[in-house]
Order: C-alpha cells, then structure tokens, then sequence
C-alpha cells in the first residue's frame, strides 16, 4: 500500500518535472527565434518534410471525411425533408472540429512522430552533442526550424483539410445524392461566419500547432539516448499530442462556441 | 542544387495551396462576399415580442435577403425589444413608412424579419428608426387563443 502512494507521488513529481523542463526548453526554443532568419534556408526544408509531405494524408483524409459526413447527414436531413442543410452543416462541422482536431491527430501521427525519431535519433547517434562541440547551438540548429515548420504548417494543412472535405461532400451530396447546387452553398454562406466561425477554426488550429509540434521536439530532445528510449519517445509524442489536442479543443470550443 | 530547388518549388506550392483553402473558405464558405460591413447602413426598430429572432437571422423584402439583425437588445424604459439591422447600402431606397414584421420560414423554421414598403417618398437613412412594426406570432399564445374562443363560435 505504502509503495503504492510512493509510486503516485513518484509519478506526481515527474510529471511537473517533464512539463517544467518542457516549458523551460519551450522558451529556450523561442528565446532563438530571431537567429531563424540567418537559417532561413532550414526552415524551408523542414517545411517540405513536415508540411508538404503530409499534405497527401491530409487531403486524402479531409475528401473520405467530408464524404462520409455528407452521405450520413443526407439520410437524417432527408428524414425532415432539409437535404439543403447539407452544406451548413457539413461546413460548420469541418471548419470549426474536424478540421483543426483531425489534422493536428494526424499530424502527430505524421510529422510529429518522424520529428520525435529524428532528433532523438540524433541524440543517440551524439549529433547533438557533436554540434555543441562545434560550437553550434542544437537548439537553435536543430529544434527550432522544425518547431517553426510544425506551427506554420499545421493552420495551412488544417484549412487544407476543411476545404476538401467541404469539397468532398459536396460531390456526395451535390453530384451522387441530388441535393441542390445553388441551395449547397448559398446556405452554407448564409450560416458559417467568417470571424466567428473560419477564423475561430484558424486560431484553433494554430494552437494545436504550438502544442503538437513543441511535444514532438521536446520528446525527441528529451529522449533517453538508445534505441528503446526513442521508440518510447516517439510512442509518446502521439499519445501526448492525443491528449493535448483533444482537452484543448474542449476548452477551446467552450471558449470560442459556447455562448452561441 | 536542383534538389534544393525542388524542395522550394514544393514549399511554395504547399503554403500557396494552404493560404487558397484558406481564402475559398473565406470567400465560398463564409458570408463574406454576401456582406461587407462598409457597404450598409443600420436602422432600428422595437417590437413587442421578438420571438425566436436571433443575432444574423436574415432581413427580408418580398422574400429577397437584404440584410441581417446586428443586434439586439431590450429596452427597459420602453419595455419593448429594439432590434438593430444592417442592410446593403444597394437598397438604400425604402421609403420612410416601411414596416417590419417577424415572420418564420415555414411553421418550424428560423425567424427573419419581413419588411414591406410603405408610399412615403422620403427614403430611410442610416441610424432612423422603423415605426410599423408587428411582433413575432407565438404558436402557443395563438393556440390559447383559438381554445379559449373557437373560431366557429366566433362566426356567430
């Protein structure tokens, strides 16, 4: 029983002591940010492997996602003879959900795990310290040229993701289903707002971004440096990220939608 | 060095697909281009019962959308519901005595408020208030109303 309690307050403690290394290294990455112009040329490529190659899992998603949403809301809407409120609908549920949770989840799944391996790999392999010994910040470096790539990408891939989806269940609903073009879109701009509702789902997705790409760089700089220790951190880069975005959205949501 | 420049060309290909989602999300989406805030101008009106109108449901003339509610507010010296509309600076030529009602789309669907034309030549400008106005119609004060005094005994 005792050891029980010691090891609940054993987890207590590491916890706080994992989110303050976190939050100390969060500001060592940011307290870097002006030398990111002098390695402009490193964020671009971070950008192609973190944001261009997840562009196909992104839009193949977004299209199945907006798809299968068109065709079950059309079922129940046709029940109430309100088939034209398809667009708002599937519009209202991409913009201001799916689109920033189910990019950020998959970004994890994506980008944020292959960031976690790479740098802790990194770790492992003495590159970092490597760097240090040349008098090159690993942080600076390393880190935040993957961090800046994972905040930039995310909003861009999030309204990616909504477009499509909006696309794709508006060639289910429009094209297969027979619901009315102009009806599709008309409701759809009468409904969806665009400070309270599309730029709501930017902020949103802005966010994630912060929070899913600093747990991917944190993990892998954090790594224990051997092979196991990297799978676990790569483990739990996606679960973490899970969690995080998934609260966040929660508190988000109550903070942005709830009042409507 | 041409791989370098491949991994650009795609960079700038991603943020540019990025930023036109974005963009047709705020053009195609979003009310954006069915109302830019510059281009109206704002009238008032009071109703007894405002019913279920809410914040941006429509503003009707003879079934067009013109406008939207902007606000919506209760005054406590009055005792009357004012609500605030913004209406599209095109249709800057409703005369003076129009009135405004509160109509529901169908017997379950949103409310809107209908404005009909009245003969003054004045035109209403920014910030006057409508004066005809009729209330919303609720279904239950309706319903009480037909119980307490059946339309046949009424035709008596």
């Amino acid at each position: 029983m005792l050891t029980w309690f010691q090891s609940l307050g054993r987890s207590g403690l590491s916890f706080f002591e994992r989110l303050g290394r976190a939050t100390i290294f969060l500001i060592e990455i940011l307290a870097g940010l002006p030398s990111l112009f002098l390695h402009f040329r490193l964020l671009v490529k971070e950008l192609y492997s973190v944001g261009v190659l997840s562009m196909a899992i992104i839009v193949i998603s977004g299209l199945t996602v907006g798809m299968v949403l068109g065709l079950q809301m059309y079922n129940t809407l046709a029940d109430f003879g309100t088939e034209e409120s398809l667009g708002p609908v599937v519009a209202l549920s991409l913009v201001r959900e799916l689109g920033p949770v189910l990019t950020a989840l998959l970004f994890a799944g994506r980008a944020g795990s292959a960031l976690t391996a790479e740098i802790g790999l990194m770790k492992a392999t003495d590159q970092l310290s490597g760097m240090e010994m040349m008098a090159v910040d690993p942080v600076k470096r390393v880190v935040l040229p993957r961090y800046i790539a994972g905040v930039i990408s995310m909003p861009l891939l999030a309204a990616l993701f909504s477009m499509v989806g909006i696309l794709g269940s508006y060639f289910v609903g429009v094209g297969l289903l027979g619901v009315d073009d102009g009806a599709f879109w008309s409701q759809m701009q009468d409904k969806v707002d665009l400070t309270s509702d599309v730029l709501n789902g930017v902020v949103k997705s802005f966010v994630f971004g912060v929070v899913s790409a600093w747990i991917a760089v944190y993990e892998g700089y954090d790594a224990v440096p051997t092979t196991e220790g990297v799978s676990r951190a790569t483990t739990r880069t996606v679960v973490h990220t899970a969690f995080a975005v998934l609260g966040l959205d929660f508190v988000l949501t109550a903070l942005m939608f709830g009042d409507v | 060095m041409q791989k370098t420049k491949n991994i650009e060309i795609m960079v700038g290909l991603f943020v540019a697909a990025g930023f036109a989602a974005l963009f047709m999300l705020a053009m195609k989406v979003s009310n954006l281009s069915a109302f830019s805030e510059n281009d109206t101008y704002t009238v008032q009106a009071q109703f007894d019962n405002i019913g279920g109108l809410k914040v941006r449901s429509p503003v009707r003339i003879g079934g067009v959308r013109i406008g939207r509610v902007s606000s919506i507010r209760y005054d406590d010296n009055k005792l009357e519901a004012v609500v605030h509309m913004i209406i599209s600076n095109q249709h800057n030529k409703l005369p003076e005595d129009t009135s405004a009602n509160i109509y529901t789309a169908g017997l379950l669907g949103e409310q809107y408020i209908g404005l009909e034309p009245g003969g003054s030549t004045e035109f209403l400008k920014n910030g006057d208030r409508i004066v005809e106005t009729q209330s919303a119609l609720v279904l239950e004060r309706l319903i009480g109303h037909f119980l307490v005094n059946p339309p046949a005994e009424a035709a008596k």
